[in-house]
């Protein structure tokens, strides 16, 4: 059994996400990694790719059309490999979440998204209404087209491995669409899915100007990364990539501080499973404290800056 | 310009669905159906690119049972001008859903398949991806702006750490996200209109559809509960737990 495992790479490092996908691979059969990009991007990542410990061989696919993971030549790549392997694994980013399905499609097989558990080669375990639900699920498909939900899997290190790079010649010239730009709004703080500690705010909060006050400073100070609510999102508090929950990102950190954050189910699937959770509410009531480790119930207003100031 | 728009019957999003004691599934007798949220920004979507003047024909399908006919006249009360009823079992997956969308997008010729980014009952997050590869066209997943000009569309696209703008050839497949637009309220005038309004009926079969699932599903279980923990007095309290007991700071 051989895996073939989607890489996504930031700094010049594979991101954790992927490193979680390899481990999750691991699971299944020897790991295959494969990175795209033009010449120069996809042998960064794959000289990245081949140190991660548990990846057997790095294929890599290097043409101009696949500098930005479009899905459409990415997809078409994976499927002109496809042939290779039993399974066929991405995180489930939002990368992963575009390509993948596609590449299914191509190859007739229902894909099986956000795997949280791996039973056996064919049998996964899955969220479903808003992880409300746990589905067990068997692909009768030859072939099994597979994101993971990366929290739900120790990332390998990043560095250990060696393995051999191999160039595969592109099958793809021209797409259908283009890349124009992307928008990253650069930040010293770690991103959410792989952040140790998250420091999250909801309709509490106000305000955007009353979200950074009060949050930013404890976020500094604990070196965490900053998260949202739906409801905090929407009302412009704070950017929609903050946004934890259902239909936003799906976090595990160590510590998990909610503020103002009252618990809908759609914000309680996406950080549940975070191992330590702290809820700072005024409402005595609210949800986000059935699932909290600790609850101070109070003015979050007081709490909060007395909180920063006493770690 | 035509733009289909496939729209989901799934749970209201505001219950919160129970396991099945035996196991085989969640508990869905009784309870309010909706248009899956996601739908509804992507008919919300299509119908302002008709009133703009974009587009001359808004189309909505529904893929499911019978009762998916009160998904498509919520559609069309919201402004798409007619709609198409494709029967089958409740809640087909993925790949067959594509399926009959490509049999009806080379009956309908439309330039654009606008449809929500996922559904809320099976989280699936696959159809528009699949219904694009299947086509062979560009897709724009996870919307939050699209524009359209010169035989192409502009696809602002929701991605990890921001945002990402591609530009894809027409006729092409766009998934909404939830910042893309607030859905309207369909007004009861057009709810009484949305009644007249044509809608056809069609079998899976008679598009030569094979609907049978590759996915079996073995057993549905809770999610294991998290217990509630304890309420703490004070700052210098919650601090001392964190330190000593929880040890995360």
């Amino acid at each position: 059994m051989t895996v073939l495992v989607l890489i996504e790479t930031e700094d010049g490092q594979v991101r954790q996400a992927s490193r979680s996908a390899i481990a999750a691979a691991g699971k299944l059969g020897e790991v295959h990694a494969l990175v795209t990009g033009t010449e120069a991007s996809a042998q960064a990542a794959a000289d990245a790719a081949a140190k991660v410990p548990g990846v057997a061989k790095v294929r890599k696919v290097a043409s101009d059309v696949l500098a930005h993971d479009l899905a459409e030549p990415l997809a078409d790549v994976v499927v002109a490999l496809a042939d290779d392997y039993n399974h066929i694994v991405a995180a489930s980013t939002a990368s992963g979440k575009n390509v993948l399905p596609r590449v299914a499609a191509l190859l007739d097989v229902q894909p099986i998204p956000d795997v949280v558990e791996i039973k056996a080669a064919d049998t996964f375990v899955r969220p479903i209404y808003a992880g409300n639900a746990l589905a067990t699920v068997k692909s009768s498909d030859t072939k099994k087209v597979l994101t993971i939900r990366p929290t739900n899997f120790d990332p390998a290190a990043a560095e250990g491995g060696s393995a051999a790079i191999e160039a595969v010649v592109p099958n793809v010239t021209d797409t259908v669409s283009r890349f124009v730009s992307s928008e990253t709004p650069q930040s010293d703080r770690p991103e959410l899915e792989s952040a140790r500690v998250i420091v999250s705010g909801g309709r509490g909060l106000g305000s955007c100007e009353n979200f950074h006050k009060i949050l930013d400073p404890l976020a500094d100070k604990l070196g965490a990364a900053l998260g949202a609510s739906r409801v905090a999102v929407d009302s412009g508090f704070a950017p929609n990539d903050c946004q934890v929950g259902q239909t936003g990102k799906v976090v595990a950190p160590e510590l998990y501080i909610a503020v103002g954050i009252s618990g809908a189910i759609q914000h309680l699937a996406g950080m549940k499973d975070s191992k330590v959770i702290v809820a700072i509410n005024k409402d005595p009531d609210a949800p986000i404290l059935q699932v909290a480790d600790y609850a101070l119930v109070g003015d979050l207003f007081e709490i909060v800056p007395e909180l920063t100031n006493a770690i | 310009m035509k733009i289909l728009v496939p729209v989901k019957r799934v749970v209201d999003y505001n219950i919160k669905v129970l396991v099945k004691s035996d196991g085989t599934g969640v508990e869905t007798a009784g309870l309010k159906m909706s248009m899956n949220p996601f739908d509804e920004i992507a008919v919300e979507e299509a119908v302002r690119l008709r009133e703009k003047g974009a587009a001359t024909e808004v189309i909505a399908v529904s893929i499911g049972v019978q009762q998916a006919q009160d998904t498509l006249r919520t559609a069309m009360a919201m402004g798409a001008d007619r709609s198409i009823l494709v029967l089958s079992e409740e809640s087909p997956e993925p790949l067959a859903v594509a399926k009959v969308l490509k049999a009806l997008v080379e009956r309908e010729k439309p330039d654009l398949v606008f449809l929500g980014k996922q559904a809320i009952d099976d989280d699936m997050n696959a159809t528009g991806q699949m219904l694009a590869g299947l086509l062979g066209w560009g897709q724009g997943t996870f919307a939050s702006k699209v524009e359209l000009a010169d035989g192409r569309t502009e696809v602002t696209r929701e991605v990890d750490g921001g945002t990402e703008t591609v530009s894809l050839a027409l006729p092409a497949i766009v998934t909404a996200d939830l910042r893309l637009n607030e859905p309207r309220y369909a007004s009861l005038p057009n709810i009484m209109k949305a009644k007249k309004k044509p809608m056809e009926t069609l079998q899976a079969a008679d598009l030569g559809v094979d609907m049978a699932r590759r996915l079996t599903t073995l057993s549905v279980a809770e999610p294991p509960a998290r217990k509630a923990g304890e309420k703490v007095g004070s700052v210098a309290e919650l601090v001392e737990k964190l330190r000593n007991e929880a040890k995360v700071i």
